[in-house]
């Protein structure tokens, strides 16, 4: 089958790919005329090609009572990133759509100034002009000096995307929260300090006054007051009201934390504690309420105070607080760290966002078993353990607190409501939650309503609908008519990411398309993001094949099957074909989804399955349809045609901010780099794909489309790599022996992708050695570049080599032969194909991923086999249970011949693995056959 | 020591030589031990193995390390290091076969003149014995009798607190290199060519001295003595350098056979090709003995021969067992004989009766030069045929162990955990059974998952 992820828009070709084919030039005639805006290196589908901008950035802005909305920083701080783009034009539209532009000053009927504690506000505005899209965070800090106290900002995450600033919403608003509250909690403490010395101040003068008045008391005993005095004593009094006032706002400021707190609305709180969570984010974020109590409370001694002369507040000439000097310095670092976390996290286009997304959630219900394939899965780790601590930005009151792990990252629009709410039903669904208790009842809403076709028509309505639109502002909704729906417990889980979109294209679709528009697409309550309603109603394991099944082109057809996910007819066949089987086959681990209880697994199977095979847009829906299905035929490259802007894929994990500045060091140059990657991600979308999560970020990516490219040449350079990749994968040490280092080194990295790890550490590959072989090596290593070297003393290295030949499989480059077992099975040529089409490296790993991960799949079902691998009766036999294994493997997992060996051979990893008291202790054991070894030649 | 490098490598080699050896080839269906964990601890040759329970075994070197080990997971429980040189005997005290004794001791004897005897199960130096004018060469426990026994130059014997019973005078500078016990009070140590019974008098209400005395000297044998093994109740056999064996009887000490000539080319008529092969002295010592009930397996030189004490004679023999010395055998109870060599593989062999042997007896002066000359002319072909005529018995190879780098020097067998093997590279191996390992982890696996609580069954 011809891989649908190497049909990709051509953009750039990256200078790391090795091309292993040149393709003719085309005559003349045939040529496409190139695209107007390929000079300035953009791509035919990008959308960017309309804006101003090169790539997404953060603009900061400020509505400063002074000059207006002004913008104060970009990130990154680049003039090439924002380019033409019009920043003060643009920061005014976004000052001007702060619905909720807090009041702070003396309301009417109250003595002292108030403090507001106002929510920030998010906003998401298109202004189809500058083809700009825009997520709009308000908010506002404190300023001693500034009118009302309060000097509002917003942050803006610009992009020419639409769609992905709608889609990652949440995750927008999650992360760009953190950021807000970091600054807010900085500008806290900052303004207590403030007043702190003011307060100082004030109190100061008012001694001076209050002795100069003595004196002049005392000196004027006429018995009546001079002017002077008068005045004076006026003076005193406003010093003293000031006190009171400040004194008043003192107050406030510190009890902010119990008031939010205790307010119905958690968000605050829940994003202060998340960013506790960031580890490495510098301790003093942590707990600024404290703090900052703390810190102001015990005034600084060291500070002197002035005396303030009367009317010397609120002056409009001076020069107002930069922002860095409202947060606290410490405070606006780490901001900036966030944002340009932030930054680096949405970099890239929304189909890559999407499907690493997908994949963290997968990687994380792979938990057992992604150590094998997987690089650095401790990151995905602590993925799950935040996650588990609580997931910020969710409604919560309600909302079941188990089902946080599951819970998909999948963007959860908002939606601007008012025209389409009618026309969702509710219905509530009993369902019986046998295991988690987690929740009770669903209420799923009958989604026939929507047709993808007709959504379709909506989305390009819409997307014209933009582009033509000019220069008015046209807001769609806010969050005040969003909040007027009951804001309750959603299932997280249910949500389908697909549907968001269908909904908010329907939504968009009834708007007016204007010249000169600003559209504010929608707005959101801080909190509660999406009103219950739409949740519901979003297609759900039960719905979601009535809606899908007139479908014909972007179906996913979801097997509702009575089986765990993985299984699938698999599992039926062992059903049948072994007497045990029905009871003991399926044992869960840890996370609900794979701990599927029979009698609910066809709604949770689908439910996790909606996860999984969602395609990452639904822009063209040319291609078939693909079925989530983990026993159908492997490989289904069943690609979604991205039209992408592809950016390198970025450190994406946003729970691992330090990583995400390692890479932000990598500088604007290689942005460019990978084309297909986002593609062949989405080809994957029911499996799982390498983790996007890498600390070490770009230049592993580089690392592993290389060592794609190499293993691609490999297998058609060599017509035995079937067996060599056999060796590798069933543990038998291959070694790689040369005499050209480079060569050797280069092969041995690009073989090492077959390579299953012994667990949370480095892969058992060692690149070079030009020492003699011991035992201990093979016990080690599973993959070894041996020197071949000309001289005597090489003897001993190829004696060693040939005595210990029973554990090894030894590919010799110079001789072009290879000396290993036999291997017949399937599974490797699916793998390595030497007539595949595919030709990136990058893509061929994904496609040796998501193999190995079906891979995994199977070893992970006949490790975690109850029946296959206990007796059932005490009087069984070892035979018994053996042959039961065997054919549970042949027949009910399909491998053939060799391919046995490798499951068996990665279940012994599982098993060892999951065995392990503590990762890393306990021996790695060698395990081996005798079985004969053939010699290949070229 | 060279053949071990071609392995069973198919690759042309030059390397190859002609080699009577039996290759066993890659394809062992029968060698159940398909799975290894090198075991790295020692710094120096690792020469003794002693099992300590069902599941720990010590190790010991020219290290002068003991170090004790789990045999099921390879891991190491103690390193006990307090000898200065390398360690020359190692015997658990009391010995394995009294299991009523909590605190088991280990003691050890090193060429630094001293016996040190250890907890084994804290590692803690219980006592250091460093009043021995020579090196301890062997160590034995008389568990009737609730003493041990060390033998150097001369012989001492002492009791669990360790106190020093009683001593011979001065044997010889060369020293005891086996000493094992036989019934009556006595011991048997070979020295030299020696073999020398002594008697130990237990205090009485006579007397409350200990003492020992030497009751006899057996001057049969013609060169040192390598090997010295009690057989069963009957019977204790002796084996010497120029490839004498001898059997003895334990009550009256009296030989009771004798068989030399089987191996020893000399003493046949022989052809040319044989005597260039055997030329060697070395080739025809008697290393080790490993005995069952019947049968006494002998490593002579680089071969095996199974010497049946009824019949009197070799029924079973491999003369090319190994590239080079057999170091240790022993028998398992499966029919199953294990050697280990310097060529540092280690080799499993089954004992098989022949089929048409039954139909065709051998005649009673089947056993004579001549015969021998006809099977050594055949000794290059396979070893199915040389054995043909040889013997009633063949011993059938059935899987070689390859790992260590050099010789190894011991191998112990543990019923449940497979097969431990010590090496002159310094390390050991646990070599198991990899689909009884696989069934092991599997029933831990959900065992585990019982206790974290996730095992569910449905249905």
């Amino acid at each position: 089958m011809i891989s649908a992820p190497d049909v990709v828009a051509f953009t750039k070709e990256d200078e790391y790919e090795e091309e292993p084919y040149n393709e003719p030039a085309l005559p003349e005639e045939y040529s496409v005329p190139l695209f107007p805006f390929a000079s300035q290196g953009a791509n035919p589908w990008s959308k960017l090609s309309g804006a101003k901008f090169s790539r997404d950035f953060i603009l900061i802005s400020e509505f400063s009572e002074q000059v207006g909305p002004q913008p104060l920083l970009t990130i990154p701080n680049d003039t090439k990133v924002f380019g033409t783009f019009d920043l003060n034009y643009f920061s005014l539209r976004i000052m001007s759509v702060d619905y909720q532009a807090s009041f702070v000053g003396h309301p009417p009927g109250s003595a002292y100034p108030k403090l507001n504690f106002v929510e920030d506000s998010k906003v998401v505005l298109g202004d189809s002009k500058e083809g700009a899209f825009a997520y709009v965070h308000h908010l506002t800090l404190y300023d001693l000096e500034a009118r009302g106290f309060v000097r509002p900002f917003c942050m803006a995450y610009i992009s020419a995307d639409q769609h992905k600033i709608m889609q990652q919403f949440q995750e927008l608003s999650a992360e760009f929260s953190k950021a807000s509250e970091c600054l807010k909690t900085g500008n806290r403490k900052a303004f207590a300090g403030e007043l702190e010395k003011k307060l100082r101040d004030l109190d100061y003068t008012r001694t001076v006054l209050h002795t100069e008045t003595e004196i002049q008391k005392k000196a004027n005993d006429k018995g009546f007051y001079s002017s002077q005095a008068i005045e004076k004593a006026n003076e005193l009094a406003s010093v003293e009201k000031s006190i009171i006032e400040h004194q008043d706002l003192l107050k406030q400021i510190r009890s902010y934390p119990y008031r939010k707190l205790k307010g119905s609305d958690l968000s605050a709180g829940e994003a202060e504690g998340s960013s506790k969570d960031q580890a490495g984010q510098a301790s003093t974020t942590s707990d600024p309420d404290e703090s900052v109590d703390t810190e102001v409370y015990a005034s600084r001694p060291d500070y002197t105070p002035k005396l303030i002369k009367a009317k010397s507040t609120k002056c409009f000439d001076k020069k107002l607080k930069t922002l860095e000097e409202l947060c606290d310095t410490e405070y606006f670092t780490q901001t900036l760290a966030q944002l340009s976390h932030i930054e680096h996290m949405f970099r890239g286009d929304l189909c890559y966002l999407l499907t690493s997304q997908i994949d963290r959630v997968l990687l994380q219900q792979q938990h057992i078993t992604n150590f094998l394939f997987e690089d650095f899965v401790e990151v995905a780790d602590r993925v799950v353990e935040k996650e588990g601590s609580g997931v910020p930005l969710e409604p919560s009151q309600d909302r079941p607190p188990s089902r946080s792990l599951e819970e998909c990252l999948i963007p959860k629009v908002l939606i601007s409501v008012g025209s389409y709410k009618s026309s969702v039903e509710s219905v509530p669904i009993k369902m019986e939650q046998e295991l988690g208790n987690e929740y009770k009842e669903v209420e799923v809403a009958e989604a026939s309503s929507f047709d993808p076709q007709e959504n379709l028509d909506y989305l390009d309505m819409d997307m014209k609908g933009s582009i033509s639109s000019g220069e008015s502002i046209e807001v769609l909704g806010t969050e005040k008519s969003t909040s007027v729906l009951p804001k309750s417990d959603s299932q997280a889980s249910l949500t389908a990411p697909l549907s968001p979109q269908v909904v908010r294209s329907k939504a968009v679709s009834h708007r007016t398309i204007s010249e000169d528009s600003i559209e504010v697409l929608s707005t959101c309550p801080s909190e509660a993001l999406i009103p219950e309603d739409f949740k519901a109603s979003y297609p759900s394991a039960i719905n979601e094949e009535e809606s899908c099944a007139d479908d014909s082109e972007g179906a996913i057809h979801f097997e509702a099957s009575t089986s765990p996910p993985g299984l699938g007819e698999a599992e039926e066949g062992s059903l049948e074909n072994t007497p045990h089987a029905d009871s003991s086959c399926c044992i869960g681990k840890e996370t609900d989804s794979l701990l599927v209880p029979l009698p609910t697994s066809a709604l949770k199977l689908s439910d996790d399955d909606s996860v999984v095979s969602i395609p990452p847009q639904r822009y063209r829906q040319k291609d078939p349809g693909f079925h989530v299905d983990f026993t159908v035929e492997n490989v289904n490259p069943a690609s979604r045609d991205n039209s992408s802007e592809s950016f390198p894929p970025y450190e994406l994990d946003p729970s691992c901010p330090l990583a995400s500045r390692d890479a932000s060091k990598t500088s604007l140059d290689n942005y460019s780099d990978s084309t297909s990657y986002v593609s062949s991600v989405a080809s994957t979308s029911s499996h799982r794909t390498p983790s996007s999560a890498h600390p070490t970020g770009f230049s592993s990516e580089r690392h592993k489309k290389r060592a794609g490219q190499n293993a691609l040449k490999f297998i058609r350079q060599y017509p035995f790599a079937h067996p060599a990749i056999y060796s590798l994968l069933s543990g038998r040490t291959l070694v790689v022996l040369g005499e050209d280092e480079t060569i050797v080194r280069k092969l041995v990295t690009a073989l090492s992708i077959f390579v299953p790890n012994y667990g949370r550490y480095a892969k058992p590959v060692k690149h070079w050695v030009s020492s003699p072989l011991h035992i201990t090596d093979f016990q080690k290593w599973k993959l070894i570049g041996l020197q071949r070297v000309a001289s005597p003393a090489s003897a001993g290295t190829l004696q060693a080599l040939s005595r210990y030949s029973r554990y090894t499989s030894i590919l010799d480059l110079d001789n072009k032969t290879l000396r290993c077992p036999l291997y017949r099975g399937t599974l490797v040529p699916r793998l390595a194909d030497h007539r595949t089409q595919i030709k990136r490296g990058s893509t061929y790993y994904m496609h040796v991923q998501s193999m190995l991960t079906q891979l995994c799949s199977k070893a992970f079902l006949y490790t975690f086999c109850h029946h296959l691998h206990l007796p059932a009766q005490d009087r069984e036999t070892q035979e018994l249970v053996a042959s039961r294994q065997m054919s549970f493997l042949k027949l009910n997992l399909g491998l053939v011949n060799e391919d046995v060996k490798v499951v068996q051979y990665l279940a012994e990893l599982l098993k060892l693995q999951y065995i392990q008291e503590s990762p890393g202790s306990g021996h790695p054991m060698l395990r081996f056959d005798y079985v004969p070894s053939f010699l290949y030649k070229i | 020591m060279l053949r071990w490098l071609i392995g069973g490598g198919r690759e042309p080699q030059g390397l190859a030589e002609k080699s009577p050896l039996q290759t066993i080839g890659e394809e062992q269906s029968q060698n159940p031990y398909t799975e290894l964990i090198v075991l790295k601890a020692h710094h120096d040759i690792v020469r003794f193995l002693v099992q300590l329970d069902d599941y720990r075994f010590a190790s010991a070197g020219d290290d002068g390390m003991v170090v004790v080990w789990n045999a099921q997971t390879g891991e190491k429980l103690l390193e006990l290091s307090g000898h200065t040189q390398k360690i020359t005997a190692i015997i658990p005290f009391p010995s394995l076969e009294s299991c009523e004794e909590k605190n088991r001791l280990i003691l050890t004897a090193s060429a630094d003149k001293t016996v040190i005897v250890w907890d084994c199960d804290t590692g803690r130096q219980v006592q250091r014995i460093s009043s021995f004018q020579s090196t301890v060469k062997c160590l034995t426990v008389l568990q009737r009798l609730d003493v041990w026994l060390s033998g150097g130059n001369d012989l001492c014997v002492w009791n669990r607190e360790l106190d020093l019973l009683c001593k011979t005078s001065h044997l010889s500078d060369t020293g005891i290199s086996a000493l094992i016990e036989i019934p009556k009070n006595c011991v048997v140590a070979a020295i030299g060519k020696e073999l020398i019974i002594f008697r130990l008098i237990a205090p009485t209400e006579e007397s409350l001295e200990w003492d020992i005395l030497e009751v006899k000297r057996l001057l049969d044998h013609q060169d040192n003595i390598l090997s010295l093994v009690n057989v069963n109740d009957l019977s204790f056999v002796t084996g010497s350098h120029v490839g004498e064996l001898i059997v003895w009887d334990i009550l009256d000490w009296t030989m009771q056979a004798y068989e030399r000539t089987y191996w020893d080319p000399s003493l046949q008529l022989d052809t040319q090709q044989e005597i260039k092969l055997c030329q060697k002295s070395n080739d025809i010592s008697i290393q080790h003995f490993t005995c069952d009930e019947e049968n006494v397996f002998a490593a002579v030189g680089r071969g095996l021969y199974v010497y049946n004490l009824q019949l009197k004679r070799v029924i079973a023999c491999q003369k090319m067992a190994h590239d080079s010395r057999v170091l240790h055998t022993a028998k398992l109870p499966s029919r199953q004989l294990i050697s280990c060599s310097e060529d540092g593989s280690v080799r499993i062999w089954e004992l098989r009766e022949k089929q048409q042997l039954a139909a065709e007896p051998v005649p009673t002066g089947f056993f004579n030069m001549w015969g021998f000359g006809r099977v050594n002319k055949q000794a290059h072909q396979p070893a199915k045929k040389q054995q043909e005529n040889a013997a009633l018995c063949s011993l059938e190879p059935v899987g070689d162990l390859i790992g260590h780098s050099s010789a190894v020097e011991m191998f112990l067998y543990f019923e449940d955990h497979g097969l431990v093997t010590c090496s002159a590279d310094h390390l050991i191996i646990l070599w198991k059974n990899g689909e009884q390992e696989s069934g092991l982890r599997s029933l831990k696996l959900f065992q585990k998952l019982e206790e974290h609580g996730d095992l569910y069954l449905t249905g």
